[in-house]
């Protein structure tokens, strides 16, 4: 054993299959446009005070529905802010709701995957009862609802979003963790003492991770259009925070004469959304083991 | 009788399994109600009532009551009909919702046969063509319609194809002018206006039902797309293929009659599956065109927080979801002759 | 006697590969039955396909490939449709697989007539029912309205020949035709099929990894090995063989009564691969 040359610089296993999928999706023309858009509204919201050109919050009466040029690239809206340095902001909310949702839905739908998974019986019948009956609305529907109990603002749209869009994750990890269960490894955990907590938190969650990290991405799109959708019927983010959604909604009035107002935030937003359905597309050919082995 | 027995059973199965899920989403519904913050008895009494009116109308909620006691107080009134009564209107809620559903129902109806009609043609020409360009093509296409923030490219459609061009009519269900002019019989317009003979009445309708049903239809076929691709590739691989080309059947011939034969019925559930999608986006699509049905009903009542009216509509498209799931299960083993 | 399919120098490349599937293959075939054995791999389902022009994508050379009075090579997509269920079939492995779950066992048989001849669905049904009958179907009335997965395997193959008989092709390609069957009825499917072919004067060719069945069933056997044929015997001559893959061969045949010691591994050499065996 000793005597085996040791590699000067070994890349871990999973740091390894990260690069490989990001080769992989770099190649196909559509993911790669997933990931540079990305990548562009990543970098956008980390240094929207340097890219804008305005602040987005201050008002010009002057100068209000200002077409596109003459200083404003994308025109004005209807009290004269910069159309093109709210959308730069807009991107900072865009990105909240995604990591914020993130945060909500990866672990609430580990949570009841993972356990009903692993626990089965009566405990795993009712949690997957309650999994379809919030399966059995439509998303911006329970969202609608949740929202209008809870009050329109943006935490309240993230709240609800992240209450929705739970269920498929727990399906997922449940599906997953059926799989695990039955492992040897899992058996020998149990027997050494190790506590139920302990055997999910150490040894299947970590399993189920990367499904259930691509099933989130898959979910993005979705997420941006409810998000969009919310702030849009004034129950998300409000005024005069630059939300995509919101931007549109204010602008409807304006549409027939200063096209610009509504166009250029639902750009945004198809964008964005388009991205992430590219991304996940190519995600799930990179990971589908019979299409890889065609290559 | 020992031959029904297992399909009694999976009948009484599947039974209890939809009263489960309509109870949870009774419960649902219930505690969403609750945990609104806003005071339910301040939205009837008003600001300034005095304290005694307050604590009466209090108790005539049954809002002194055990949590438990008011959702079967609930339930109760649930099942025997009773959804409560709108704020706006003074009707009670279930009146006002059968009464814009068929607007709904005409607008999805019409954009789930555009989505099937687009999405499945697309869907075989895309597993036929698999990983040349036509699937490429199809691929964008569809994720374009699955990615637009609907509400938007209904305006952008509106000021396009209506504003500039004149190709279409804007909002509401047909011009102004005819507002009125048909009986109503059905609430369907288009089959209002046939009865009564005005087929002015009925263009108009079409012309307005045209622009929001498109898309609502191209938002939708993404899914159904996808979806007939899936099932086609899994069929063009089968040996049964080989078996018609052998016989003398050409590729089209093999693809239609054998390879999709074969999965209409999955198409079926697929496409029911898709008229509940359908809900959502007529919510976003009602507001920007102004139509009259259940999803711009929905918006409305949100915004002033009539919370009986929310409530009623969101447990009635749980109960939609349910229905079409169940529907879908039946036309499965109604159809499928392997199921029988 | 006019054969009836004359293969000159038969080579197939798959689409995106380097190397021919097969190559250099050649053989006659009168009103006669002829086996084509391999183990898998070799491309002795790829050469059946190929005569049938059936693998898309793939591109198919020879010298010659003369079918009757035609030359295969030349025809084109219209004409082979034309040509394939009518005057050439193929009779594939797995009933369970090869039939189309949700049409009828009958209707699948009588697309077969349907194609190729201008007749009533009626009269389509009344040759069907006779084909069953042919192939041994006791209940040809009941059978014909099942669907497929009613149906044992060993009906299903059955099936599968009154479908690709139907039409009176001159030629019929069976690819592993039993291999999927129990045990206990593939002789009886066997029978069916080499009376059928013997009675209708069809040219029968019987691709399959059994060596013993073929030499039973043939009346020459092609053998082949990596995409080529090694060596080309009369099936009662088959002791003769001077090929060292076919000694191979039969020698890992185990005999009822044989000696007990552990049967001869197959020998397999990369430059069988290469030189020309005639």
């Amino acid at each position: 054993m000793t005597d085996l040359p040791l590699p000067t610089r070994r890349i871990p296993g999973p740091l390894l299959a990260l690069r490989n999928i990001l080769t992989f999706l770099i190649r196909q023309p559509t993911s790669a446009f997933g990931l540079i858009v990305l990548a562009v509204l990543i970098l956008t919201a980390i240094f929207a005070p340097l890219i804008a050109t305005h602040d987005p919050y201050v008002q010009d009466l002057n100068n209000v529905l200002q077409a596109p040029g003459n200083g404003h690239l994308f025109g004005t809206d209807e009290l004269g802010r910069d159309i093109f340095s709210r959308l730069v902001w807009g991107a900072r909310i865009t990105l909240t709701i995604i990591f914020l949702v993130t945060i909500v839905v990866g672990p609430l739908g580990l949570l009841v995957g993972t356990t009903s998974g692993y626990f089965g019986g009566r405990f795993d019948t009712v949690m997957m009862r309650i999994t379809d009956i919030f399966l059995s609305f439509p998303s911006l529907i329970l969202s609608l609802a949740f929202v209008a109990a809870l009050g329109p603002s943006l935490n309240n749209a993230i709240i609800a979003i992240g209450l929705t869009s739970w269920p498929p994750i727990a399906r997922l990890a449940r599906a997953e963790t059926m799989t695990f269960r039955k492992a040897d490894y899992i058996a020998a955990a149990r027997l050494q003492g190790a506590s139920p907590m302990r055997i999910i938190l150490k040894s299947i969650v970590p399993m189920c991770l990367p499904s259930v990290m691509i099933r989130l991405t898959l979910n993005m799109a979705t997420v941006i259009l409810t998000a969009a959708g919310l702030g849009f019927l004034g129950l998300g983010a409000q005024p005069p925070l630059p939300e995509w959604g919101a931007m549109i909604a204010t602008g409807r009035r304006y549409m027939i004469d200063s096209w610009w107002l509504v166009t250029f935030p639902g750009l945004a937003i198809l964008t964005v959304s388009l991205a992430f359905n590219l991304l996940g597309d190519g995600l799930r050919d990179a990971l589908d083991p019979k299409q890889m082995n065609r290559r | 009788m020992l031959t029904e027995y297992p399909r009694l059973r999976s009948v009484l199965g599947q039974a209890t399994t939809i009263a489960i899920t309509l109870l949870g989403l009774l419960l649902l519904t219930f505690i969403i109600g609750r945990m609104m913050p806003a005071d339910p008895v301040r939205a009837i009494v008003g600001e300034d009532a005095s304290r005694e009116t307050y604590e009466q109308v209090f108790n005539q909620l049954g809002l002194d009551r055990p949590v438990w006691e008011q959702f079967l107080r609930y339930l109760g009134d649930v099942f025997s009909g009773d959804f409560g009564t709108s704020i706006r209107t003074g009707q009670p809620v279930i009146n006002d919702i059968l009464h814009v559903m068929p607007a709904t129902i005409e607008l999805a109806t019409l954009a789930i046969l555009i989505g099937a009609g687009l999405g499945v043609p697309l869907g075989v020409i895309a597993a036929v063509n698999k990983d040349r360009w036509p699937d490429h093509v199809v691929r964008v296409f569809s994720l374009f319609g699955h990615s637009m923030p609907i509400f938007w490219t209904g305006m952008i459609a509106l000021i396009i194809f209506y504003a500039k061009l004149g190709w279409v009519g804007g909002s509401g269900r047909m011009s102004q002018f005819y507002i009125g002019m048909v009986p109503d019989r059905t609430g369907f317009l288009l089959i209002d206006s046939l009865l009564a003979g005005q087929m002015d009445v009925f263009w108009s309708a079409i012309n307005h039902l045209i622009l929001p049903a498109a898309l609502l239809g191209y938002s939708s076929s993404a899914y159904i797309t996808r979806m007939t691709r899936s099932f086609m590739l899994d069929q063009l691989g089968q040996e049964y293929m080989t078996t018609a080309r052998v016989k003398g059947l050409s590729k089209r011939q093999t693809i239609w009659h054998h390879a999709f034969g074969n999965i209409k019925v999955q198409l079926v559930t697929i496409v029911a599956l898709a008229y509940g999608g359908l809900l959502e986006g007529a919510v976003l699509i009602e507001t920007v065109f102004g139509w009259p049905g259940f999803g711009q009903y929905l918006t409305n009542n949100l915004i002033i927080g009539d919370m009986n009216a929310v409530m009623t509509c969101v447990l009635i498209v749980g109960v939609i979801f349910i229905a079409l799931n169940l529907l879908s299960d039946l036309l499965y083993r109604v159809f499928d002759p392997r199921t029988k | 006697m006019d054969p009836i399919l004359d293969v000159q120098n038969l080579a197939i490349r798959y689409a995106g590969s380097p190397v021919d599937a097969v190559r250099g293959v050649s053989f006659t075939l009168g009103r006669e039955r002829l086996g084509i054995v391999g183990e898998s791999g070799s491309g002795k389902s790829t050469v059946g396909r190929a005569l049938l022009k059936l693998l898309p994508g793939a591109k198919i050379s020879a010298d010659r490939i003369r079918f009757e009075d035609l030359d295969l090579l030349a025809q084109s997509e219209a004409e082979m449709l034309k040509i394939r269920g009518r005057r050439m079939s193929m009779i594939l492995q797995d009933p369970k697989f090869s039939l189309n779950p949700i049409h009828r066992v009958g209707d699948q048989v009588a697309e077969t007539y349907l194609r190729h001849f201008p007749a009533s669905r009626a009269v389509a049904k009344a040759k069907t029912l006779e084909m069953l009958e042919a192939v041994k179907i006791r209940d040809p009335e009941r059978v014909h309205d099942l669907y497929p997965h009613k149906i044992s395997g060993g009906m299903g193959q059955r099936v599968m020949i009154a479908m690709m008989l139907l039409a009176d092709p001159d030629l019929v390609i069976a690819d592993e035709p039993t291999s999927a069957l129990d045990v206990t009825v593939r002789l009886q499917v066997l029978n069916i099929l080499d009376g059928l072919v013997r009675d209708r004067g069809i040219g029968l060719i019987m691709i399959s990894h059994d060596l013993n069945l073929v030499r039973n069933f043939c009346d020459r056997v092609l053998i082949m090995y990596a995409g080529r044929v090694v060596e080309t015997l009369n099936a009662a001559e088959m002791d003769r063989a001077q090929h060292p893959y076919t000694r191979g061969l039969l020698a890992a045949q185990p005999r009822i009564g044989g000696g007990r010691q552990p049967l001869a591994v197959l020998d397999r050499r990369p430059e069988w691969k290469e030189e020309a065996v005639l």
